[in-house]
């Protein structure tokens, strides 16, 4: 509220530029974020609680609640990749100041749950299938998109000034966005073992509510706990930018 | 039917909460470094050129 006041006597500067300032970023981000913490933990207990408790499937038996994990992991693999990519028309178009910091700081974590969709779906994919890996549409593409989330962290963090790789990187993310609705559309446009979707399709989700309901708490879960961890991993990259900026003053005036 | 299917669950979930607590506790560490590093220039009187005009704002006064 204080800090407020300082700002009101001048003109009132749009809600878009007031986050392109760094300080204050750091200031709203600090309220917000132990809140989505407590929020996203709740959400994901929950989810997980009533996928574990949910009836076992006819046809996949217990198997079914992998189901709640590896769903939200593939959502997020490909919503991370887009909020990069949003992120992206930030640092070519606006060249707003937090853009390259989002891209860096969400890579990782993008990386982590596309190699946890991965990851389950090979678990699931044995048992079910009777394989742990096909080199079919929808597996190859998710398995290119892991590629690519690595791809980006190494030239993110291959040059030494921080902001000298964000425009290579943000051509990178859009590039590679095109894949993202390859891996969605994979499973009508090519034969794959893959099942097609049940839950974002035309005519609504195909799926009993004993199953949408943990899959959708889950989900959010999830998408909140990707979005606490950007936040914090935002913080620190704006932090090590700052802390870089002052060892190289501190260095100069060592010279001088 | 569901104890031979239950590893495949257990593994999961087990792999899946391992590798996103590692994730938090990278990001965790990682933070409070950068913090402690800014801590330690500002304490050696290394400012940011907004903060050198008002020291007020620099929370490690020490």
């Amino acid at each position: 509220m204080t800090a407020m006041t300082d700002l009101s006597a001048s003109a009132k500067p749009s809600r878009f530029s007031l986050l392109a300032n760094p300080t204050r970023f750091l200031d709203l981000s600090g309220k917000v974020q132990p809140w989505l913490y407590g929020v996203a933990l709740v959400a994901v207990a929950a989810g997980v609680f009533l996928g574990l408790t949910a009836p076992a499937d006819y046809q996949q038996g217990a198997t079914v609640e992998i189901m709640f994990i590896h769903v939200p992991f593939a959502w997020l693999a490909m919503m991370i990749w887009t909020v990069m990519s949003l992120s992206a028309l930030g640092t070519l178009v606006w060249r707003h100041p937090l853009a390259d910091v989002s891209i860096k700081a969400a890579a990782p974590i993008g990386a982590v749950f596309t190699a946890l969709c991965l990851i389950t779906g090979s678990i699931w994919g044995r048992p079910m299938w009777g394989t742990w890996w096909v080199w079919d549409a929808r597996l190859t593409s998710v398995f290119v998109l892991f590629l690519m989330y690595l791809g980006l962290i190494a030239l993110t963090r291959a040059l030494e000034e921080p902001g000298k790789a964000a425009r290579p990187a943000a051509i990178l993310v859009l590039v590679g966005f095109v894949n993202i609705p390859i891996i969605k559309f994979s499973v009508d446009w090519w034969n794959t073992l893959h099942q097609p979707a049940s839950v974002m399709r035309m005519g609504g989700p195909a799926m009993p509510a004993a199953y949408l309901t943990p899959l959708l708490v889950s989900a959010v879960g999830f998408t909140l706990l990707f979005f606490a961890l950007h936040l914090t991993a935002m913080r620190t990259e704006i932090l090590r930018r700052r802390v870089a900026a002052l060892s190289r003053l501190a260095a100069r005036r060592a010279e001088a | 039917m569901q104890a031979e299917y239950s590893a495949f669950i257990a593994a999961a979930y087990g792999i899946s909460a391992v590798a996103i607590l590692a994730l938090f506790v990278w990001i965790f560490f990682d933070a409070r470094a950068q913090r402690k590093a800014l801590k330690g220039l500002e304490a050696r009187g290394v400012r940011r050129r907004s903060d050198v005009a008002a020291p007020r704002n620099a929370e490690s006064a020490r």
